[in-house]
């Protein structure tokens, strides 16, 4: 998918000129209570570069979630907003898809017709909607399971029907929010590297929630790193892992190792109080 | 079922048991039960009978129209309460209440409000069956992954298509559940409200016959009553086996 390429197609911004150096998300000193008192976020800002995958990554309970579902409009924020190409966030937009930790897959409805429903609900005809979706299908390797239900499928590839019905909207960002929890290590891997090639594909921002440090310095650009108590952000970091020897090469480089090690340092501390 | 590496149909199992009715009725043990021979040849005569068919005709017209109502009630109510917390803690507790009563004791007040025919029918119906299908259904709408709700939003799904294409969807295991139990009490609804009302339609049948101790008859009729309820449950079943698999996979 090249077409979002070119500069015509950008949609235009009301509130000022958009340049390619300006972030594509910015959170601006958000903070989040919760009914009953519970402050989930306590003034957390960071930016999100345009065309990169940033990792946010902290222990539970830190408000990674809380945070990616107010970017994406689900949730609202007490105070403080998010920007995303600097229009403030009240719920959720074309501009923004959703792939979820437990897929959220109509369990009624046959893997084309899960991929295809984000384009449903936005109202596209089926002839059209469905060979988008057929395409993402076969980008997510699952051509041969389009008629499939999603109890017939394994965990892994029940996500990868869950990311081709985000991608086949095809939104300016990606929210992703613990996409690779429920699958197995194997499996794991092999769809992290699916996911990078993927997206080099694509030209998407994305905002990956994950609680694994290798994980995040595997796929990232960019970490955001946030701790609880109060739920903040700590550091924010950029690895720049070099992908282009593969996998193996990558996770026995000494950059990676250093990197992971640096960030569970940061995040040590916070885990045992 | 299997006998010495036989697969034996279902039926069969029917069968054996109407062998063992046959000679308990042949043996003259109890005056209450005549041969099932004797059951088949009554059914066979009270079937085509004038009074058969008004019994039924009356009968199954105040379960369809009852039954109707309490769909619609029911599953209405049932989303209102499983979607509104305040209306679910506000009816809650009434519907529990109804759902568990010896609702048969409320028949002769409505008889007295509504009189000795259909309306008072219809409304034993629909006080008999209304409850469970609207505690199921709200069972089954409160059921519903939270994930597809916020699936649908993120997406941008107004209240109304979430609620059409997402959360009915997602509930209806639920739902067919407290349809095939709600057809199920309906049914024991109108054969109650008509036997104490003792004058119209199966309830008629049924006083005539065992008054004058015409058991064959009284029999046929029950077998009538008990293949319809069956009937009707089992085609409620068969929908509900279709969606069970994904019960458990919500």
């Amino acid at each position: 998918m090249t077409n979002r390429t070119s500069p015509t197609s950008e949609p235009t911004v009301p509130g000022g000129v958009r340049n390619p150096g300006d972030p594509a998300v910015r959170v601006v000193d958000l903070a989040k209570v919760f009914a009953g008192g519970v402050r989930a976020l306590d003034g957390v800002t960071f930016d999100i570069p345009r065309g990169e995958l940033t990792s946010i990554i902290g222990p539970s309970g830190c408000g990674k979630t809380t945070t990616l579902k107010i970017i994406a409009g689900l949730l609202d924020a007490t105070s403080g907003q998010v920007e995303i190409n600097g229009t403030p966030v009240t719920r959720p937009g074309p501009d923004r898809a959703f792939v979820f930790q437990d897929f959220a897959l109509m369990p009624w409805a046959t893997v084309l017709r899960n991929a295809a429903f984000g384009l449903e609900l936005r109202g596209v005809p089926r002839k059209e909607r469905e060979a988008t979706a057929r395409e993402y299908v076969a980008k997510v390797g699952l051509s041969r399971f389009e008629d499939a239900y999603p109890h017939q499928l394994s965990g892994g590839m029940r996500q990868r029907v869950g990311l081709a019905r985000a991608l086949a909207v095809d939104a300016e960002i990606l929210l992703m929010d613990e996409p690779f929890a429920s699958v197995d290590e194997q499996i794991r891997r092999k769809f992290q590297e699916d996911l990078l090639r993927l997206l080099s594909e694509e030209d998407k921002t994305v905002i990956f929630v994950t609680h694994s440090i290798e994980e995040a310095v595997y796929v990232s650009d960019q970490i955001v790193i946030m701790t609880r108590g109060p739920s903040q952000v700590s550091k924010v970091v950029r690895p720049g892992v070099d992908h282009s020897g593969g996998s193996g090469h990558i996770r026995r480089s000494p950059a990676y190792l250093d990197w992971v090690e640096r960030i569970w340092a940061e995040l040590q501390g916070y885990l045992e109080t | 079922m299997e006998l010495r590496g036989y697969r034996l149909p279902m039926a069969s199992s029917l069968l054996v048991w109407f062998a063992l009715w046959e000679v308990i009725g042949r043996l003259e043990l109890v005056s209450l039960i005549p041969p099932f021979t004797e059951v088949l040849r009554a059914f066979a005569e009270v079937v085509p009978t004038e009074d058969f068919v008004e019994a039924a005709t009356i009968t199954l017209q105040a379960f369809l129209i009852g039954m109707a109502l309490s769909f619609a009630v029911g599953i209405g109510l049932g989303i209102a309460m499983g979607r509104n917390r305040a209306i679910g803690s506000l009816m809650g507790m009434w519907v529990n209440i109804f759902e568990s009563s010896p609702l048969t004791a409320v028949v002769p007040a409505l008889m007295a409000l509504l009189g000795f025919g259909l309306p008072t029918m219809i409304v034993t119906v629909f006080v008999f069956s209304v409850w469970v299908i609207a505690l199921d259904t709200q069972v089954g709408v409160e059921r519903v992954n939270p994930s597809l709700i916020e699936m649908g939003r993120s997406f941008g799904a107004s209240r109304r298509v979430l609620f059409t294409r997402i959360v009915l969807l997602a509930a209806l295991p639920e739902l067919l559940a407290g349809i095939r139990l709600g057809l199920i009490r309906g049914m024991k609804g109108v054969v109650i409200g008509q036997l104490l009302i003792a004058v119209v339609g199966v309830g008629y049948l049924f006083e005539l016959y065992s008054r004058n101790f015409l058991m064959p008859e009284f029999w046929a009729l029950l077998i009538v009553l008990f293949t319809f309820a069956f009937l009707a449950s089992e085609a409620v079943a068969y929908f509900e086996r279709k969606v069970s698999f994904y019960a458990s996979s919500r």
